[in-house]
């Protein structure tokens, strides 16, 4: 499989070249330097990202709860995390980082509130 | 079915002049309007100046109804309280061509009885006027040419003849009209039939579909596309009057002035189209404004334009304006050729229609309590400290400014949504209080002003739109 | 009328307020008073959800609300006091009064020792760019759009086009994508990339969302809503080809094509604005050209990172709370910052070279984007900094760091060095 991955590393933003299969890489061309490689790597092997978005707060219309992944979740699980955090709701109070969704779609990492709510 | 005496067709300045000039009378009248506001289109898209009629053609109805309004105005905008100013047009001669044509304009002016027409040298004209363009060679002052607040012009007419009995039907298409023995008997229409004894046609744009359907379409409309520029209250270069051109033969020109709420204004161009709904802008057209507006003031930046628009002027095939009733349909007024002059000579045809009708044996009596007056929308704004202070204890929602680039409150966002012929619309409020009228053009009270609507009117944000039929805002909601 | 007194007095609530309260706080103001316009503090940060935030200031990649609480609740230890849902009509810097609304404090007039501006920036808009066609609904700045859907709970189209490839116009473009809606192109009129490259990675490439560079919005079409837009490539001098436009369907525009600092307070005070940055002009300590008027974050210059705001708006609160005490010297030697080759704006834009208390942060941005050079600082021929980038591009802000004790010369230049 060929991937060509835009480097985010430094403004530069490197057109890399990856051929692989599976998780294992066998070229890599168009990198600057070695960042580049670990970056592309990522990329390749296992993308991953933080998902921010909203939750509804039970009983309120017009404000909505920010939420995040705590940590980085799998590229293409983005969507199937979304269906979950679109049907769930939350109760008030909350603090900063108090988990709303926990281990969402399998992925191991918690879905928190990033604000306080009185 | 409803009934009534009169049916005005159209909410724009001229139908708004006339159901309000009605209203001193003891007669029923229903104003039946298509759009979801008053203030028509034509009415709502211009220069908002008030004309003196020096450019006339001297002899006409136009001549002698413009001539006649202008000095009017001296008392209706005190009695309904419409922004309005005195500013003054200036018609500056740039090359030797166009100062060869001022004693003919001047002519003419008095022909149409304007005889406060001036001369002025260039070097007065530059005193007056400091970023005219520099080779000014003289030309005209025209003192009584003024500048209005059109929107809230309109809407004062309406809300004055409200409160005098008279009803909108708004959101309301006229889609028939129907006579009995060469008489009016009842209009049709997308709502209910009234049943009427006269009907007044002041649908503008649409006049000659209304005229057709009483058979009387003896002319056609043609759309005149206008587009301006609206510049910013903080452009570096502005003007102090209304810097008129000097017409060519082909075109009246395109002017600069201010408006009655510090901005300036650019443009018109004219372009006659086939379309009476087409009121978009164009590459081409703003960029003639442009040019042809650098003749006059070199240094117009319309890089600091807030919003451009273009409005259609109902212009008449054959030309001219025109006021017929006919011997063989009882009952019915007809006005057509209502085109730039209309806003200006709207007052005055108020006046001359229904003096017109008297005289054919209308037998309207004249009421003996008529209110003459409306007070507008407090704007916060226009305040001193002290009463600003006094608003705000009274009234605490004067406090939240809702619009930051006009200090528009939400007082005066709910007085404009729930005054007689309120606002539906997000437009609607703009029209009356001009939140969204500033440089940021809605972007930050925008979506406070879709929730307030929502609010007050007791309906989802997506029930709300900008303002005809099918402009929603909103889509739903994000959870 | 309510009045009040303090001894710094903060027009906005966002970063740039924050930052600076806490600062003032720090240096030992005793009353600092935050006037914020919204119902909370945060400013533009409430509704900027996503994560991209401190990695200068706190070396972790935060949320908007992560980033301003942490400010928010250091200003709440300290004791930093704020109106929410207040208004500021009038700054008047000869008497240092604020004359403020609100509905939970009617109209005030706050006496202060000295006054931080920091009311952010707005968007530029679709007429602001002269965009022909109808006038339907449907037409959001990108900003607006973010507030009413991360905000109010309100979703605003299903089809959507975006005009300008700037960070908040991709961030949208992930967001609308993310909850359901689609995205259909992103329109830029240069060649290269407005914003971050990590969002175009992040925001677009991710969700298969097509960037055509080098393209533009010739006309908007539809007359209630919009209907569709017309999309031209354009040739070197950024003149549309109009033969070659294309309509685009869609129920939305956004447009992300560029944000304005916003003066109007500083314009009716008087103040002297900056013709290039459309913000006030500066000295080193974010002075204007009142004395006891400071100015940080974007209504002085429009910053790409926030990271950059608090750090401005820190130096911001200090110099004003310094001035509040009596502990600034009027300015002595001002020594004017000039923009060299491939600079297009400087922050701050003169320098008090007499006193001498020694690092100056000079921002800047470039014209073109360019590839490895040296930006240089220098004082005629002295170089009093120099630092090497493999890419500038206007996008994103630069700056180098000199020592004022280094001043000897009558201006400060910064050039953009091409190596050999």
């Amino acid at each position: 499989m060929k991937k060509e991955i835009i480097c985010t590393v430094c403004p530069r933003g490197c057109h890399i070249n990856v051929e692989g299969e599976g998780e294992k890489i066998l070229s890599m061309e168009g990198y600057g330097c070695k960042r580049g490689v670990t970056y592309a790597t990522a990329e390749f092997t296992n993308p991953v990202r933080i998902l921010t978005t909203l939750v509804k707060i039970d009983g309120v219309d017009g404000e909505l709860l920010p939420v995040r992944s705590a940590n980085p979740v799998p590229k293409e699980k983005l969507f199937d995390c979304m269906e979950i955090i679109r049907k769930t709701k939350v109760g008030v109070p909350l603090k900063m980082h108090d988990v709303i969704i926990k281990n969402i779609c399998d992925t191991g990492v918690d879905i928190v509130a990033t604000k306080a709510v009185k | 079915m409803l009934k009534t005496d009169v049916v005005v067709i159209g909410a724009g300045a001229v139908g708004c002049a006339v159901a309000r000039e009605l209203s001193k009378y003891a007669v029923d009248v229903i104003v039946v309007e298509k759009n979801d506001d008053v203030g028509g289109d034509a009415s709502k898209s211009n220069s908002a100046i008030i004309h003196t009629g020096y450019d006339a053609a001297p002899g006409t109805l136009e001549s002698q109804l413009v001539v006649a309004a202008n000095p009017m105005y001296d008392e209706i905008v005190k009695d309904l309280d419409v922004p309005f100013s005195r500013i003054g047009a200036i018609l500056p001669a740039i090359t030797q061509e166009q100062f060869e044509k001022l004693p003919e304009i001047k002519e003419k002016a008095f022909r149409n009885h304007v005889y406060d027409i001036e001369y002025k040298s260039g070097e007065q004209l530059l005193e007056m006027e400091p970023n005219l363009n520099p080779e000014v060679k003289g030309g005209l002052w025209i003192p009584r040419e003024s500048i209005i607040d059109p929107f809230i012009f309109v809407q004062a007419m309406a809300e004055n003849a409200c409160a005098n009995g008279v009803r909108f039907l708004l959101n309301t298409k006229v889609t028939d009209i129907h006579t009995e023995n060469g008489k009016i008997k009842s209009v049709v229409t997308t709502d209910e039939t009234i049943e009427t004894k006269y009907v007044i046609n002041c649908a503008g744009l649409y006049c000659d579909e209304i005229a057709q359907m009483v058979g009387k379409a003896e002319y056609k409309v043609v759309a005149r596309k206008g587009q301006f520029f609206i510049l910013d209250k903080n452009t570096s270069c502005r003007v102090e009057h209304i810097v008129l051109p000097i017409p060519t033969k082909v075109t009246k020109g395109k002017l600069m002035c201010p408006t009655i709420h510090g901005n300036m204004l650019v443009g018109p161009t004219a372009e006659d189209q086939d379309s009476k709904t087409d009121k978009s802008t164009s590459a081409e057209g703003l960029a003639s404004i442009t040019a042809d507006v650098t003749n006059l003031v070199p240094n117009v930046n319309v890089r600091d334009t807030i919003t451009q628009y273009s409005g259609l002027r109902p212009n008449r095939n054959p030309e001219g304006l025109h006021f017929d009733i006919w011997d063989d349909l009882e009952g019915y007024v007809n006005l057509s050729g209502v085109r730039s002059t209309g806003l200006t000579l709207s007052v005055s045809m108020g006046k001359y229609v229904v003096e017109q009708m008297l005289y054919h044996g209308a037998g309207f009596k004249l009421k003996d309590h008529f209110i003459k007056e409306r007070k507008g929308i407090v704007k916060f704004s226009e305040c001193s400290l002290e009463e600003q202070d006094a608003l705000i204890k009274e009234n605490p929602l004067y406090a939240n400014v809702v619009c930051r680039c006009e200090t528009i409150t939400e007082a005066e966002i709910l007085e404009a949504i729930h005054r007689p012929l309120g606002a539906r619309t997000v437009d609607a409020v703009k029209r009356r209080v001009r939140a969204g009228m500033g440089r940021c053009q809605a972007g930050f009270c925008g979506p406070k002003v879709i929730e307030i609507l929502a609010r007050e009117l007791h309906c989802e944000p997506t029930d709300i739109n900008k303002n005809i039929e099918g402009s929603y805002m909103v889509t739903g909601t994000t959870r | 009328m309510n009045n009040m007194k303090c001894d710094v007095v903060i027009i906005g609530g966002g970063p740039a307020g924050l930052a600076a309260a806490i600062a003032a706080k720090q240096e030992g103001a005793e009353k600092v008073l935050i006037v914020e316009r919204d119902h909370a503090l945060g400013g533009i940060l409430q509704q900027c959800i996503h994560p991209g935030f401190g990695l200068t200031r706190f070396g972790e990649e935060l949320t908007g609300p992560e980033y301003y609480s942490r400010f928010v609740d250091q200003a709440n230890e300290l004791g930093v006091e704020y109106m929410l849902g207040a208004m500021v009509l009038q700054v008047n810097n000869e008497t240092n009064e604020v004359i403020c609304t609100g509905s939970e404090y009617g109209l005030a007039c706050i006496q202060a020792g000295s006054i931080v501006l920091a009311m952010g920036c707005r968007e530029r808009t679709r007429a602001g760019i002269m965009v022909p066609g109808t006038r339907p609904s449907g037409l959001f700045t990108a900003g607006s759009a973010q507030r009413l859907v991360n905000r109010q709970n309100i979703m605003v189209g299903k089809k959507v086009v975006i005009l300008g490839s700037g960070d908040i116009g991709m961030i949208m473009a992930r967001r609308m994508s993310l909850e359901g809606a689609k995205v259909v192109m992103v329109v830029e009129l240069m060649d290269y990339l407005a914003g971050l490259t990590r969002n175009r990675v992040q925001c677009l490439d991710d969700f298969g969302i097509p960037l055509k560079l080098s393209h533009t919005i010739t006309r908007i079409e539809g007359d209630e809503r919009v209907t569709g837009v017309w999309v031209a490539p354009v040739d070197e001098n950024k003149k549309p080809i109009a033969e070659q436009a294309e309509l685009v369907e869609c129920d939305t525009v956004l447009f992300s094509v560029g944000l304005l600092p916003e003066n109007e307070l500083t314009r009716k005070a008087g103040i002297e604005i900056n013709p290039v940055t459309n913000g006030p002009a500066v000295n080193q300590y974010m002075q204007t050209s009142s004395p006891s008027v400071f100015a940080c974050g974007n209504v002085v210059h429009v910053n790409d990172l926030v990271d950059n705001v608090s750090a401005e708006s820190a130096v911001a609160g200090k110099y004003a709370a310094m001035y509040a005490m009596g502990k600034l010297k009027d300015a002595q030697k001002n020594v004017p910052c000039v923009t060299g080759r491939n600079v297009r704006y400087l922050c701050p834009q003169s320098i008090d070279a007499n006193q001498k208390d020694g690092k100056v942060t000079l921002y800047f941005r470039v014209l073109q984007p360019e590839q490895k050079v040296t930006l240089v600082a220098r004082c005629g021929d002295e170089i009093l900094a120099k630092h090497k980038e493999i890419l500038v591009n206007p996008g994103e802000m630069n700056h180098l760091t000199i020592d004022t004790n280094m001043i000897s010369g009558s201006d400060v230049t910064v050039e953009v060095v091409k190596e050999a």
